[in-house]
């Protein structure tokens, strides 16, 4: 088995829980997921269980991909991903969503959505000046540090940029729902990325208590 | 998002009693207080629906100790455990705002006559539910409106 495994984000919706609050749930499709490879600390020299998830045609891929895949009998399959090695694995063993448990915490990564080039205001909440008044200064960062000392600009000085498409990591979610038999999990509140998007479903890594 | 309908439709009630805009009903929800639980019914037009799937909601208002009150309820929520028709009414609108704006005599909505398009089973006459339901309103979710 393993802590964690791929799925896909189907979107957001809404559960009642047991007193009749509302709860924002987000729908994982979350597996089948086959183990296509298990590291060992002999021969790869750490422990670790290498997943696949969503079956593509075979033209899909490149035939480096496709050996890697054929030595072990697994289906063809892009997405390839390694997780922590949790009591026994073998090559070929399936990973459902009944690996997690109601009111179990999870943490789920994915590719936030990208918002390309962004000013700072958007990017860094700064502030900005104002639009009228006769002013001139609306959405620029202003001064970006001291002039002779240090005569340079502050590593980490907040600046514009791209902003979003990059792997963002929520912890701590609680699985409100798992339904093992259609692949789906529901996941309280906002997972990184668009609908469609893959993630990755982990147990919490600060553990499932509060 | 076809999937993501399929499984919103898996998580809404089997049976919603049918009610149109304009209808007057009767909403039984369950009111927990302290360790006690109980049903207070909420009579008034429906004035709108809104949303789809698992997450509609229909408002209701009337009008209590002559303030217009307004309350909004899920029509998939646990906590309704029944909705009766009382009357059903005659509106060419799907929202109903224009209500809050009248008084008196034209606050009204007209009946409409039960036919078989109309597909209500039948309304609810009044009194029947339990005594220990009552009309009242706690003021958190009483919503002064109009």
């Amino acid at each position: 088995m393993t802590n964690g495994l791929i799925g896909k984000k189907l979107g957001m919706t809404q559960v009642y829980d047991a007193e009749g609050r509302l709860i924002p749930v987000t729908v994982i499709e979350a597996g089948p997921c086959r183990v296509a490879q298990v590291k060992t600390r002999d021969r790869h020299g750490y422990e670790a269980v290498q997943l696949t998830f969503e079956e593509v045609p075979e033209r899909k891929l490149t035939r480096a991909e496709l050996g890697h895949l054929k030595t072990v009998q697994v289906a063809p399959s892009r997405q390839l991903k390694e997780f922590k090695k949790v009591g026994d694995a073998q090559v070929g063993q399936v990973i459902r969503t009944d690996l997690f448990q109601k009111g179990e915490r999870v943490d789920v990564e994915g590719i936030s959505k990208g918002k390309g080039f962004q000013g700072v205001m958007k990017r860094h909440h700064y502030r900005g000046g104002p639009e009228t008044h006769g002013s001139m200064f609306h959405r620029a960062p202003g001064s970006i540090g001291s002039s002779s000392f240090p005569s340079r600009v502050w590593k980490n000085k907040t600046l514009p940029g791209q902003m979003g498409n990059v792997r963002v990591t929520v912890q701590g979610l609680r699985v409100v729902e798992a339904r093992p038999d259609e692949n789906l999990l529901f996941v309280s509140g906002a997972v990184p990325g668009a609908t469609g998007g893959v993630v990755v479903v982990r147990r919490s890594k600060k553990g499932s208590k509060g | 998002m076809n999937r993501l309908e399929q499984i919103q439709r898996s998580l809404t009630k089997k049976t919603v009693p049918p009610f149109e805009i304009g209808d007057t009903v009767r909403v039984h929800a369950k009111v927990v207080e302290g360790e006690k639980e109980r049903v207070q019914v909420f009579e008034g037009v429906v004035i709108g629906r809104k949303g789809a799937r698992n997450s509609e909601t229909f408002t209701v208002r009337k009008i209590s100790f002559g303030v217009g009150v307004e309350r909004i309820f899920p029509v998939h929520s646990p906590i309704i455990s029944r909705i009766d028709v009382v009357r059903q009414g005659k509106v060419r609108r799907a929202k109903l705002y224009y209500l809050r704006e009248k008084k008196g005599k034209m606050a009204r909505v007209g009946d409409r006559e039960f036919t078989q398009e109309s597909k209500a089973p039948a309304a609810g006459p009044k009194g029947q539910v339990g005594g220990q339901a009552d009309t009242e309103v706690t003021p958190e979710e009483a919503v002064p409106a109009g």
